[in-house]
């Protein structure tokens, strides 16, 4: 189970973990799977990409030595500064050339250096990315574009370098929005996003970057988009999460089963189009179900997952659907571990859902 | 000025008086001195639709000394900072000033408290000079409640309001609209005041900046937007990321003066100049040519992008600290060792400002909830599980 392989506690322990296990090299041929972390499969994927598709580009701030969080090393070396290149410091600028690029059939991927700084561009993937296709009658599209940005809390991010902004782009029809809860999905999600043929945001865990080593297989391959997978599998309560947070509620599943509670774990991985028949079906099964998240509760996804399985599955929950989130207050300094939700808070409401 | 010999015990204002038994008679008066100096600054100004001010600046032996002071403490503060990160007792994001102290502290000599002055991330330097105290900084960067911002901002957050400073932006080159709205209030109330609006060579290249120029232009507002161009935004040199790196003249028909950043003199005639333009002609960007020693951040080493030997060869060459020093001695308005005895001075009152923070209490967690709208609206905000936990916004 890749979770199992996340290592370190939430706070406390600086980003610089674990390095990479086993540097033997193996041969591509023989299919090997080797450990690695996060921004490592990210490159992988980077590098497959640009390898497969000589019209990828791979551009945003400060890209060309490595990046801030080493996801684009050793690129711009490998397929010169034509295609990996740095851009200077405006996100608004780089989406909207990024979409001009799409719309000219290349595949753009769009680095925004932290997630908080998207905002910016905001105007251009909601208003000139998503609706390009729908516009022009089909005429144009953007969707070579891919915009990666790291999101969600690292422990001392503060307000600008935690914050979770997914809902913000789960309201945008138009565009796809992933996250990916581990290096081998997010080497596979990440090449499906790049050759996904609408513009997508994807999302990486940035506090998964160093920690989180997973065996990923070497070659060239893609997971599905828009298919939910249930990592965990329970009767008595449905958890639904993403990115970072599941392995905080991996951590409350295995205590709350101490307890005689068995809980099934999804990741949802795609936000938008989300994978409902998936969540429903468990739903159905287990009878109640709980979503976490980072970002704020009011308005988070979890509101939409909420009112969608409520539609679905009225008769059948046997308790209200339970979100554990963070807090309605800006991302903050001093207090991230009192705005988060932590495993105890998932824990108690799992207890709270099942005996109500 | 009353010549007694200081004990130990005396208050720390009294501190700052020099002992007089190793001052020479002659120089009893140095840190009152008011008579006029004129220096020339190191380059000539360059002007870009403007006539650039004279090359000669009038200073004082009280100024002069009130320079070296004041930068040696905020270099001495940057220092600091740069352990207690490094201690882990500062946490998150640290940004820091030291080799770009003239700017700070060239600014405040031309301007007043009701000027406003707003920048972005990189602050602590300029807090200093709007007035804060080392204990407010010291506490802001622990996150503690004796902090300028309580110990909810941190490094980047830093905020005066009693001398009209805006603060401390994460966000690059959002704080330069901002600037152009105070100008734009300041227009309105008519009180001779000014805005000046700073932000980096990175920041330069942002939209957001060319619209707040458009828009001060057109209205004339009083707003002068400063760039402090340490050549290098985080890691990429600035001929990398800008077309025409003359940020001076990118205000195209706003008139605009390139200045050695490390010059206090040159940085002070600068924005005595841009304060008087502003005030008849509207918005003028002023390039403050400086550098900065450390890296962008405390994660960033410094020495990926830039080489070594062009650090320390900034450090021979153009040190604003050294300036002054050479200036000083150079006039024989104090000796080498009175100036090392500021230097001890300044080091043991930063030591001791950073025992005193330490001492301060982290924000009560209920803290977490304040401020987040004003007072009395009453929003609730929910916790783990609506039913079990629930806290009113105060």
């Amino acid at each position: 189970m890749a979770l199992r392989n996340i290592l370190g506690k939430r706070f406390g322990v600086g980003l610089a973990g674990r390095r990479p296990l086993s540097t033997a090299t193996c041969d591509v041929e023989s299919g090997n799977a080797k450990a690695i972390n996060l921004y490592s499969a990210i490159n992988q994927a980077l590098l497959i990409a640009l390898e497969t598709d000589p019209r990828a580009f791979v551009f945003g701030e400060d890209v060309s030595f490595g990046g801030v969080f080493r996801c684009t090393t050793g690129l711009a070396d490998r397929f010169g500064k034509a295609r990996v290149f740095n851009t200077p410091l405006c996100e608004q600028g780089i989406v909207g050339f990024g979409i001009g690029l799409a719309a000219m059939g290349n595949r753009a991927i769009a680095e925004i250096q932290f997630a908080d700084y998207i905002y910016p561009a905001f105007d251009q993937i909601v208003n000139e990315a998503s609706k390009f296709r729908y516009r022009s009658g089909n005429q144009f599209n953007c969707g070579g574009l891919t915009i990666r940005a790291p999101y969600g809390a690292v422990g001392h991010g503060g307000h600008y370098h935690s914050q979770s902004p997914e809902a913000f782009f789960c309201h945008v029809p138009g565009i796809k929005v992933v996250i990916p809860r581990s290096p081998r999905q997010a080497k596979g999600l990440l090449l499906s996003c790049i050759r996904d043929p609408n513009p997508v945001v994807f999302f990486e865990p940035k506090w998964l970057y160093r920690l989180a080593v997973e065996e990923v297989p070497e070659h060239d391959y893609m997971l599905p988009l828009s298919e939910a997978e249930v990592i965990r599998q329970g009767s008595d309560i449905t958890l639904v999460g993403w990115g970072a947070q599941l392995s905080i509620m991996e951590q409350a599943c295995i205590e709350a089963e101490r307890d005689g509670i068995f809980c099934e774990l999804i990741d949802l991985k795609t936000l938008i189009p989300w994978d409902k028949e998936t969540v429903e079906a468990s739903v159905r099964k287990t009878g109640r179900v709980l979503i976490s998240h980072e970002a704020p509760v009011t308005g988070g996804f979890g509101a939409e997952i909420s009112a969608s399985i409520v539609e679905r599955c009225f008769l059948r929950l046997e308790a209200p659907v339970a979100r554990v989130c963070g807090l309605d207050t800006p991302f903050p300094l001093v207090f991230e571990p009192f705005y988060m939700p932590t495993k105890n808070k998932i824990l108690d409401a799992i207890k709270a859902t099942v005996n109500y | 000025m009353a010549l007694s010999y200081l004990r130990s015990s005396s208050s720390r204002s009294a501190n700052l008086l020099k002992p007089l038994s190793s001052s020479l008679p002659l120089r009893r008066h140095i840190s009152t001195d008011t008579t006029p100096i004129t220096v020339e600054t190191s380059v000539p100004f360059t002007s870009h639709q403007c006539d650039a001010p004279s090359r000669s600046v009038e200073t004082n032996p009280k100024e002069l000394l009130t320079f070296f002071r004041d930068m040696a403490l905020m270099r001495r503060m940057e220092i600091a900072a740069d352990s207690l990160y490094k201690a882990k007792l500062i946490r998150g994001f640290c940004h820091l000033y030291d080799g770009q102290e003239a700017v700070a502290v060239g600014m405040e000599a031309a301007i007043t408290k009701k000027d406003c002055i707003i920048t972005s991330y990189r602050d602590h330097c300029t807090f200093i000079g709007r007035g804060g105290t080392l204990l407010e900084v010291f506490a802001e960067l622990m996150g503690r409640q004796g902090g300028c911002s309580k110990g909810k901002g941190g490094s980047m957050h830093f905020y005066k309001k009693d001398s009209n400073f805006y603060g401390g932006h994460g966000i690059v080159g959002a704080q330069v609209p901002l600037g152009c709205g105070l100008a734009f209030a300041q227009k309105y109330s008519k009180d001779e005041t000014v805005t000046f609006a700073l932000y980096g060579d990175g920041a330069a290249n942002q939209g957001q900046l060319f619209e707040a120029l458009n828009i001060s232009a057109l209205w004339d507002l009083p707003a002068i937007l400063v760039c402090e161009n340490n050549h290098y935004g985080m890691g990429t040199a600035e001929w990398r990321a800008a077309k025409s790196p003359a940020y001076y003249k990118r205000g195209d028909y706003v008139p605009g003066l390139k200045v050695d950043g490390m010059d206090a003199l040159a940085v002070k005639q600068a924005c005595k100049f841009a304060k008087e333009h502003a005030l008849k002609n509207g918005p003028i960007i002023l390039e403050m040519d400086t550098y900065r020693y450390h890296g962008h951040s405390m994660s960033d080493p410094g020495s990926t992008y830039r080489t070594r030997d062009e650090i320390t060869g900034v450090r021979q060459e153009r040190d604003p600290i050294e300036r002054i020093r050479k200036l000083i001695l150079s006039h024989d308005l104090a000796t080498e060792k009175e100036l090392k005895d500021i230097e001890k001075e300044v080091r043991k009152e930063v030591d001791d400002t950073i025992t005193q923070a330490k001492e301060s209490p982290m924000p009560d967690p209920s803290e977490l909830f304040t401020n987040v709208y004003a007072k009395g609206l009453g929003v609730e905000s929910f916790g783990a599980d609506r039913k079990e936990l629930r806290a009113s916004l105060p």
